[in-house]
């Protein structure tokens, strides 16, 4: 690890913001345990290549120890939905999925998810759009859209979990993300009509 | 020249109806490019190392080592000191945290940062006023300047009467001659843009000209911007922006970042891409001006203000500024008034245009003072706002408010609901209360151009230079050609967001929506007089017998004389209708006009034990004139209302009164609210024919202007104290409650 990572990346700075960032550290911590547990320990330094699973699919990827799964996605896979938007992932703006759960990309390390199946917002927008998106759409819940393919993950996340989740859960568990131009009322519509099995059709 | 108008409301297929935005899908599967996804080729990435210091002198910079670093390609020095004409060396003086000194360009984000990491600047600290809520502080500290004021009075002097002296006395004896005087302290803090894709470009010099891509609420001009600071001209720009992350009246301009990154990718001949980091973007890329007031105003029995006496102060950064007084007091002018206004230079980084400047800090330091006279005179707010309508300097008549005002207390419930200030029934520890605000803005149309195609094919494409501030620009557009040629929104092929297609005016203001709309209008209904032309004799009738519906061209009342869209269009043979319309901003026409009102009403709730706010109901109610897409509108609102509970409950930007260092620079600390926060909000088009036939009028801002009045009345009347200064936070309110 350099010491440029240790300055910038403090361990107060991952767990001094949302729960959601310390969960994410604490995921990368156990992920790295595991793979040391399976392997040979080993010190890694400077770049590298890796494979990462990206929607279904394995990428070969060059990263070094402090790369962010965020960076991978955005300037090797041109998988650009995921944004950056806050340093402590504070925003949510880079959520994927990550073995199904929410993650903010901006705060994972690559090495963290080599293995792990990694799930982008690209991937709701396959042969057949997920009811996610297309719900956004008819709620017209986007404005500027800066926030929207992290919310549009979040809202897939938390309702592969709930699908059943009524308005108030809604209301109560997706805070993990912020829309500065206010789209929160549609994005509760939209949410709701998934539920309620719109955006099928 | 043909007169243009709109079809009525019963002929409108399109317009007025709820339509979901064209782009809407791009931008909910992360297909939509914004500027910070645009990765060009063999691109650089460009970290800027920001000044540490508000206030300072750079007396040395060494960037060596910074160079040294693996992937790091480039430095570039932005503020170096260096000797001047006459020989004695310049040190840059830096005037607030966050400045930019010196950009690093590397093969990568984190190979940048490392390389920001590695610079070494030795600064000179110079002494800091950060302090904007104390005018006392400001003065002795001599950053203060008078700003502006006004005193006009119904009485004039005699003519062998000292004005000033009259004016003391006159305003005088109207405090002593009102039945209710009240007096108070309101204001509401700085608060930050915080786009959510931070400001910055991908730029690429090529051959002379230089291609950039930015993130702009400005398109068709900041080609300008980058051409004057680079000495190219500005057909050697081309700026894009299909889609832009937030602007919010703050991205107006290149910026000098962007001009640094033009100037990085001459030198390096490779493109850059170079956007700001969040705490960069909260530093220094836009705020909005803080407002403080004293007010004392002077009410007849009936609750009639008489007599507005206000002294205001504020700061909108190093140049002083503050809020403008030529909007207090806020829509409501009583007859006798004297406002002053002070400014108050700190060191920090100027404001910026926030949606709607002016009017939701006038709103909030001045409504608030109307609700204390309800409150003092334990009557009910929804009768001293309609009382007081009698005197009101706004482009929304009193009829109107009168009407929004009725509309919006029948949607709250508020008879039910409403009790005297501070008499309400407590719940354990909470208890609830209700507020009104109300505001006014122009929203004229801005100028704008388009280029319209209409193909032998039957193709239809249109080019303009405008952006989607994330208003549903496009849509509307899309909506208003498909209207007027009766085709389908899906007919049509819009095409925004590039400095070469014809000039299209800055969104700001509230002004697109009607510039666009005026434009395209033009264009087709002149595109659709060609083609009837083009078409009539095969129709055996005259052009001017012709209407466009349903996908037909058709003798006006009989559909079986008729031709389909595409037939018609192959009357056109060889050629293309090629229509270039320009609407200039100003030109009084039937298709838009300016000046809307509205009234918003809010219900909160307050924990007395830990001074927690909750909003729990916002009723908007507002007029536009005519209204486009109803669905991007009421999104339009939504979002305008949920700003306005941000800047009332949450957001502020906390510097550090000694040092004007910017405490709360991220999104974990500059608090804005979330889906669980914002309880109902409920929407109302004001808009009986009256409205409607007003033609398109811009909609963006109003609707984020009183929300805050409107909570923080609602504070007070729930806990019977006023929590002065807004965003009203636990501390506050508990600090209040004494
Ligand atoms: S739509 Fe602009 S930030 Fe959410």
């Amino acid at each position: 690890m350099s010491n440029w990572f240790q300055e910038h990346f403090s361990r107060r700075k991952f767990l001094g913001g949302t729960g959601a960032v310390a969960a994410t550290a604490l995921l990368s911590e156990s992920a790295r345990q595991a793979e040391a547990a399976e392997k040979e320990p080993q010190v890694r330094s400077g770049e590298q290549t890796i494979k990462l699973k990206v929607n279904g699919k394995v990428h070969e990827v060059k990263v070094e120890p402090r790369t962010t799964l965020l960076d991978v996605l955005r300037y090797q896979l041109d998988l650009t939905g995921a944004k950056p938007v806050s340093i402590d992932g504070s925003s949510g703006a880079s959520t994927v999925i990550v073995d199904g759960k929410p993650v903010t990309a901006s705060t994972t390390l690559a090495l963290a998810v080599e293995g792990k199946a990694i799930q982008t917002v690209e991937s709701l927008a396959g042969k057949k759009l997920d009811p996610v998106p297309q719900c956004f759409v008819e709620h017209d819940a986007e404005q500027c859209g800066f926030c929207t393919p992290g919310f549009v993950v979040a809202v897939r996340a938390y309702l592969d979990k709930n699908p059943n989740a009524t308005e108030e859960m809604i209301r109560n568990n997706l805070n993990g993300n912020i829309c500065r131009c206010g789209t929160y009322v549609n994005v509760l519509q939209a949410a709701v009509a998934v539920v309620k099995g719109g955006g099928n059709g | 020249m043909a007169e243009y108008s709109w079809p009525s409301k019963e002929d409108s297929r399109l317009i007025g109806k709820r339509h979901t935005r064209l782009d809407g899908l791009a931008k909910s599967t992360g297909a939509a490019r914004y500027t910070y996804d645009v990765n060009l080729p063999n691109q650089l990435i460009v970290k800027a190392l920001g000044s540490p210091h508000a206030h300072c002198k750079v007396m040395s910079v060494d960037v060596s080592a910074a160079e040294k670093t693996p992937g790091v390609v480039h430095v570039h020095v932005l503020r170096m000191p260096k000797k001047g004409d006459d020989g004695v060396m310049v040190y840059p003086e830096i005037q607030t945290e966050g400045e930019l000194i010196v950009a690093v360009a590397a093969e990568s984000e984190g190979a940048a940062a490392e390389g920001v990491s590695k610079i070494k600047v030795q600064y000179e600290q110079l002494p800091v006023f950060a302090d904007d809520d104390d005018l006392d502080a400001a003065i002795k500290a001599g950053r203060t300047k008078r700003a502006g004021g006004k005193i006009t009075l119904e009485k004039e002097p005699g003519d062998d009467e000292d004005e000033e002296e009259f004016e003391e006395k006159e305003i005088a004896r109207l405090f002593k001659e009102s039945a209710h005087v009240v007096e108070g302290h309101y204001g509401i803090d700085v608060i930050t843009h915080c786009c959510l894709e931070p400001h910055g470009s991908t730029v690429e010099w090529k051959g002379g000209k230089l291609n950039a891509y930015l993130s702009t609420q400005n398109v068709s001009k900041t080609d300008d911007g980058f051409a004057a600071a680079l000495d190219l001209t500005a057909d050697d720009v081309d700026v894009h922006c299909e889609y832009i992350g937030g602007g919010f009246g703050s991205k107006f301009r290149p910026d000098y970042w962007g001009i640094a990154a033009a100037e990085i990718s001459k030198a390096t001949g490779r493109p850059v891409k170079f956007m700001l980091t969040r705490d960069q973007e909260l530093k220094i890329a836009g705020n909005r001006p803080s407002g403080y007031i004293n007010v004392k105003l002077g009410a007849d029995k009936d609750g009639v203000v008489q007599i507005w006496d206000s002294q205001q102060w504020g700061t909108s950064g190093y140049d002083g500024g503050g809020v403008s007084d030529s909007v207090i007091p806020y829509v409501y002018r009583p007859k006798n008034y004297r406002r002053v206004a002070t400014s108050i230079a700190v060191n920090a980084d100027p404001q910026r245009a926030w949606r709607a400047p002016n009017h939701p800090q006038a709103c909030a330091m001045t409504q608030t003072a109307y609700d204390d006279l309800a409150a003092k005179m334990q009557v009910d707010s929804l009768d001293i706002f309609l009382k007081n309508l009698a005197n009101i300097e706004a482009r929304q008549t009193a009829e109107v408010y009168t009407e929004e005002l009725k509309l919006a207390a029948q949607l709250m419930d508020w008879k039910a609901k409403w009790h005297p200030h501070g008499k309400g029934p407590r719940k354990g520890s909470v208890v609830d209360g209700l507020g009104i605000g109300l505001h006014e803005w122009g929203g004229v149309a801005n100028s704008s151009s388009v280029l319209l195609r209409v193909h032998a094919d039957g193709g239809v494409s249109s080019y303009c230079g405008t952006q989607d501030l994330g208003t549903g620009t496009r849509t509307v557009c899309a909506i208003v050609l498909a209207e007027t040629f009766g085709l389908d929104i899906d007919d049509v092929k819009v095409n925004i967001g590039h400095s070469t297609y014809p000039e299209s005016g800055a969104s700001g203001g509230s002004t697109t929506v009607g510039a666009v709309s005026e434009s395209h209008r033009r264009a087709a209904t002149d595109a659709l007089a060609r083609l009837f032309e083009k078409v009539a004799p095969a129709l055996g009738a005259q052009p001017g017998d012709l209407e466009a519906k349903k996908g037909r061209i058709q003798v006006k009342g009989s559909p079986s004389k008729s031709l389909s869209w595409k037939e018609a269009c192959s009357k056109l043979g060889m050629s293309t209708i090629e229509i270039t319309t320009n609407y200039e901003r100003g030109n009084k026409t039937n298709l838009s006009s300016e000046g809307v009102g509205g009234v918003q009403m809010a219900h909160v709730s307050v924990d007395l034990e830990t001074g927690a706010v909750r909003v729990n109901k916002v009723v908007a109610v507002q007029d536009m004139g005519l209204i486009i897409n109803r669905k991007a509108a009421e999104s339009q609102i939504y979002g305008a209302v949920i700003m306005s509970i941000a800047y009332a409950l949450f957001e502020q930007r906390i510097m550090d009164p000694k040092t004007g260092a910017f405490l709360n620079a991220e999104l974990s600390d500059y608090k804005l609210p979330r889906l669980g926060d914002i309880g109902e909000i409920v929407v109302e088009m004001y808009e009986p024919e009256s409205q409607r036939s007003r033609g398109v009028i811009g909609l963006g801002e109003p609707p984020v202007i009183s929300g805050g009045a409107a909570i923080s009345n609602a504070v007070c009347n729930a806990t019977g104290v006023r929590v002065p200064v807004l965003p009203l936070t636990p501390q506050r309110v508990l600090k209040a409650l004494g």
